[in-house]
């Protein structure tokens, strides 16, 4: 309902309140803008505890009450984490961390492979271990962080009907977009740095070339053999 | 098999293993943590042959065609009898209170549980626990040294091998003065149960690794220093 104003040099005045049609212009594009711009807001404002329950919680439910994810169906469950965790992890850090100090030597070109073939690794895995839940639920811990914290450590653990709690940290940094997700600890390894090692032993043999190379070839192996759920005994 | 057979038994593969370990020489730009991983990558090439030709097979049935309430039982009489040993190395570990704790459990579910059949404490707010004599050792300020790949035990460190003959010298399991062949069984069913219940962690690192030797190693020293600190890790920077 923007009006233009047939003449600019006239003074038009807006049909529904007494004031100058540009001044109404613009503050209706203020409104149409905040209205739009509100939701992202408040999203960047959501506590990093409260972001990873709030995910974390949500697949836990889907993966519990989908018969299609139940029953081990890969693109389903692809879908899934790509819609619902995805948005949440900054890859390209988590890369950028496990690919460690020869980050710098690689090309944008080879950063950014680098950066696809491993969230496509990353999500082939937690697909297969998303296709294991059955009873499971969470607890969380209370966050140790200050306000002005740009980077936090979330920390849950996965209570199973038998044996020890497994512990599940997630290690998240403040970015104008929300927090972001950029390591995970699995009990009691962070995934970053349980692969710097793997990372740096292949670019020692065959350079970044030799790294991207060998993800995509796990990649593809994965692809043609979807990981087997567990059967439900 | 008495209960310092086992024991007994470990202690010469360990002299065994350390000779061969020592006999390899170091691998030259590896891993400052992991001298011998030339020696430790045969062992796990052996372990993974006969894991993936009999155990895991074993385990892969169980899992499959055993109901789940029986895998459950199972897994927790098992459970019961370990939280014995964890509920000492708690005390030993000047941690009275999840020392007592893990007594409460024992008691608990010895009793209510039915022998240790079910595991009624941890609804009651016990939480299991686990530990061992390498954690004890740890806390009392040895140091892990090399990681090491035990024959058929797997992944561990110089100072959890000298742990282990002590975990198996007072195995709750051995404590029962039962035939041989009950007891052979008894070892042989929580061998499926453990590897059953490692089953989904197993599967992941075959479809995560690109080096499983490597990232089963990378992922075990963080893990094993995570445990003997109870999860009480601060992020390393």
């Amino acid at each position: 309902m923007f009006i233009i104003c047939p003449n600019p040099l006239a003074r038009c005045r807006s049909p529904v309140f007494d004031i100058p049609m540009k001044i109404f212009n613009f503050l209706f594009a203020l409104l149409l803008a905040s209205a739009t711009l509100l939701p992202i807001a408040a999203h960047a404002q959501e506590a990093p505890d409260a972001l990873i329950k709030r995910v974390s919680e949500e697949i836990l439910r889907i993966a519990k009450t989908d018969k299609q994810i139940q029953a081990g169906n890969q693109q389903r469950i692809m879908e899934m984490v790509k819609e619902k965790i995805l948005p949440y992890v900054n890859f390209q850090r988590m890369t950028q961390l496990a690919v460690g100090r020869y980050w710098r030597d690689a090309t944008p070109e080879q950063q950014a492979a680098l950066t696809e073939e491993f969230k496509t690794l990353l999500i082939y895995t937690y697909s297969g271990a998303i296709s294991q839940i059955r009873n499971q639920t969470l607890e969380f811990k209370p966050m140790r962080a200050a306000p002005e914290d740009t980077e936090v450590e979330v920390r849950s653990s996965v209570i199973q009907q038998r044996g020890e709690p497994i512990q599940l940290n997630y290690r998240l940094e403040k970015t104008p977009n929300g927090w972001k997700i950029f390591d995970v600890n699995i009990l009691g390894a962070w995934l970053v740095q349980t692969y710097r090692g793997s990372f740096a032993t292949e670019i020692q043999k065959g350079g970044v070339d030799g790294l991207i190379k060998s993800l995509v070839e796990r990649n593809k192996r994965l692809e043609a053999s979807p990981p087997k759920p567990a059967l439900k005994g | 098999m008495t209960k310092s057979t086992a024991a007994r038994w470990f202690l010469v593969a360990l002299s065994s293993l350390l000779l061969g370990a020592c006999a390899t020489p170091p691998s030259a730009g590896g891993d400052p943590r992991d001298p011998y991983e030339n020696f430790n990558r045969k062992v796990f090439t052996v372990n993974a042959v006969v894991d993936r030709a009999v155990i895991k097979p074993v385990a892969r049935g169980y899992t499959n065609y055993t109901p789940e309430f029986i895998q459950n039982t199972v897994g927790n009489f098992f459970g019961n009898l370990a939280d014995v040993w964890t509920a000492l190395n708690n005390y030993l570990q000047f941690k009275p209170r999840d020392g007592t704790i893990d007594v409460g459990r024992v008691l608990i579910n010895s009793t209510l549980g039915i022998a240790g059949l079910a595991d009624v404490a941890t609804p009651l707010g016990l939480p299991k626990h686990e530990e061992d004599f390498g954690q004890t050792l740890a806390v009392w300020g040895v140091k892990s040294g090399p990681y090491v790949v035990l024959p058929l035990f797997g992944p561990s460190t110089m100072r959890d091998t000298f742990g282990k003959p002590v975990d198996l010298y007072a195995d709750p399991l051995g404590q029962f003065n039962m035939s041989t062949t009950y007891e052979y069984s008894a070892r042989a069913v929580r061998l499926v149960d453990d590897r059953a219940r490692a089953l989904p962690a197993t599967d992941l690192i075959e479809q995560a690794s690109l080096d499983p030797y490597q990232f089963m190693r990378d992922a075990y020293l963080q893990r094993r220093e995570a445990r003997v600190r109870d999860g009480n890790v601060d992020s390393e920077k």
